[in-house]
């Protein structure tokens, strides 16, 4: 059992560096600071006891950071990487977009009876995780891999440029 | 002897809790005692490392290396960290300093954390996760960010170059090494270190697991940026990649994260390959310091032997010939699990 202090500080860094990523106007401290908002979310799996999620969280999204980074300073057009991540012109529709949505998630988060287990995790959640994605969800499971496939060799056809 | 290291720990665990410390205190101290144990083991391995592999390049090149300091010049590379200290620590101008300050500090994050799942001897892991070798494959894909970081706060052409080439390296070289390591899960039937161990009692998996054990060989000396994968520094054409800027302290962090990065590797591979801290006769994890340096050496061979490869060379070699075999490997091992499991079945 960890105390809620400590929920609520990763929550709190990881709130401020999602802001950070937003608001900061160079690219690239912009994604570093995404990994910073990653690696709290990887914290807050594991302050729920799922490691296995968190070591996935880490190696998926704040490992593919450098990628990101490198396809953030090759496919920036502009001289000064200082003004490379700005905001644009809709900010009022942006703005009442993201409102709707959160207003959305919170009153779903509200509304629903959340069911508490107090069972204990079970020790092998690993092995419990691999039978469930691969019987009986092993159809989604596929087709989320085939659309990844799809997405991947749709990319390199635009990138190559198919000609005839 | 056997039990040496773990009754010192035994020992200061009961210390402290009795001098009246509650349990999650005393857990606090004792994972400060893991990571200073840990940190020296690797400052002092790293620090003869260095003048181990300059000797035995030397060797290999008829040379006699360093011997002018202290007997057979074993106090060369202590004086050469004293001179490191001693250097003025350099910032470009131009530089991004925030992100060329932390990346000298980041990079060595993740080659200690390795260290968490590394089984030192019997009992002698620091944390034995269920999850363990996962853990360190996690950890270890973090490291391309600090070699990134450094080549873009450079702001150096050569330093940027070595980033963007650590970046398609690493991350390409990472999935082979997953892949040859899931060859060794899918025997053993667990991500657990301890019970990996325990898999290894009768028979190696570097045995049973040959194709992946020379694959992880590779993708990890190019994980390590090491000759013949050293594309990412390349003297010749890069300086010092994304270190040409740094100097002193520094620089010297980013030496230092190699070897030890080196050491979480071959014990990684001494874990998995090898049988782990287990033989006769000596205690457990004095095999395991001889079978690390074992793997050390072949890192070391590997360097003085092979001249460096070129860059499209590197990346086709790995998604043409490294990664199918990876795979293939795995649905080997899975064809042959189940011909074991059916066979184990028939009564004679």
């Amino acid at each position: 059992m960890v105390s809620p202090l400590v929920f609520w500080i990763v929550a709190g860094i990881t709130i401020i560096a999602a802001l950070a990523v937003v608001n900061l106007t160079n690219l690239i401290h912009s994604a570093l600071w995404l990994i910073v908002a990653f690696v709290g979310v990887a914290i807050t799996y594991l302050i729920l006891e799922a490691e296995f999620l968190a070591a996935v969280q880490i190696i998926v999204y704040a490992g593919a950071i450098a990628i990101l980074i490198v396809f953030g300073v090759m496919l920036t057009r502009r001289g000064d990487i200082r003004e490379s991540n700005l905001f644009n012109n809709y900010r009022l529709a942006g703005g009442l977009i993201s409102l709707g949505l959160m207003a959305t998630i919170v009153t779903m988060v509200v509304k629903t009876q959340w069911a508490i287990d107090v069972a204990a995790v079970p020790a092998n959640s690993v092995g419990l995780l691999a039978q469930n994605l691969l019987g009986q969800f092993v159809i989604p499971f596929e087709i989320a891999a085939m659309l990844l496939l799809v997405a991947l060799v749709g990319a390199i056809i635009i990138a190559k440029e198919v000609r005839d | 002897m056997e039990n040496l290291f773990v009754n010192i720990s035994g020992a200061l665990r009961g210390w402290f809790t009795g001098m009246g410390l509650p349990p999650m205190a005393v857990e606090a101290i004792m994972a400060l005692v893991f990571l200073v144990a840990i940190l020296a083991f690797v400052l002092l391995n790293v620090v003869y490392l260095v003048y181990l592999e300059r000797k035995l390049s030397a060797y290999m090149q008829q040379r006699l290396g360093p011997n002018r300091v202290g007997p057979r010049g074993l106090f060369q590379t202590l004086l050469d960290v004293l001179k490191l200290f001693g250097k003025e620590d350099i910032i470009p101008n131009a530089a991004d300093r925030w992100v060329f300050r932390l990346a000298a500090i980041l990079v060595m994050v993740p080659a200690i954390m390795a260290f968490a799942v590394v089984p030192f001897g019997q009992g002698m892991i620091a944390v034995d996760l269920n999850i363990g070798i996962f853990y360190f494959v996690a950890v270890s894909s973090t490291a391309t960010i600090a070699f990134l970081m450094a080549g873009w706060g450079s702001n150096n052409k050569w330093a940027l170059l070595g980033g963007m080439r650590t970046v398609a390296q690493m991350v390409s070289y990472e999935l082979p090494m997953v892949l040859s390591l899931l060859g060794v899960v899918m025997l053993a039937g667990s991500l657990r270190i301890s019970d990996i161990m325990a898999a290894q009692k009768t028979v190696w998996f570097v045995v049973l697991q040959p194709v992946a054990f020379l694959i992880y060989l590779v993708a990890s000396t190019a994980e390590l940026n090491r000759q013949p994968f050293d594309l990412p520094e390349g003297e010749q054409e890069l300086t010092a990649g994304p270190f040409t800027e740094y100097s002193g302290m520094r620089y010297a962090l980013f030496f230092l994260a190699e070897y030890t990065n080196m050491i979480a590797v071959s014990a990684i591979a001494a874990t998995l390959f090898l049988g782990g801290p287990q033989g006769p006769w000596l205690p457990s994890w004095l095999w395991f310091v001889i079978k690390v340096y074992v793997m050390i050496g072949i890192y070391m061979w590997f360097r003085w032997t092979f001249p460096r490869i070129r860059m499209d060379h590197l990346l086709a070699f790995n998604w043409k010939f490294l990664v199918p075999l990876s795979l293939a490997n795995v649905l080997v091992t899975g064809i042959g699990l189940e011909i074991y499991k059916w066979f184990q079945t028939i009564r004679w």
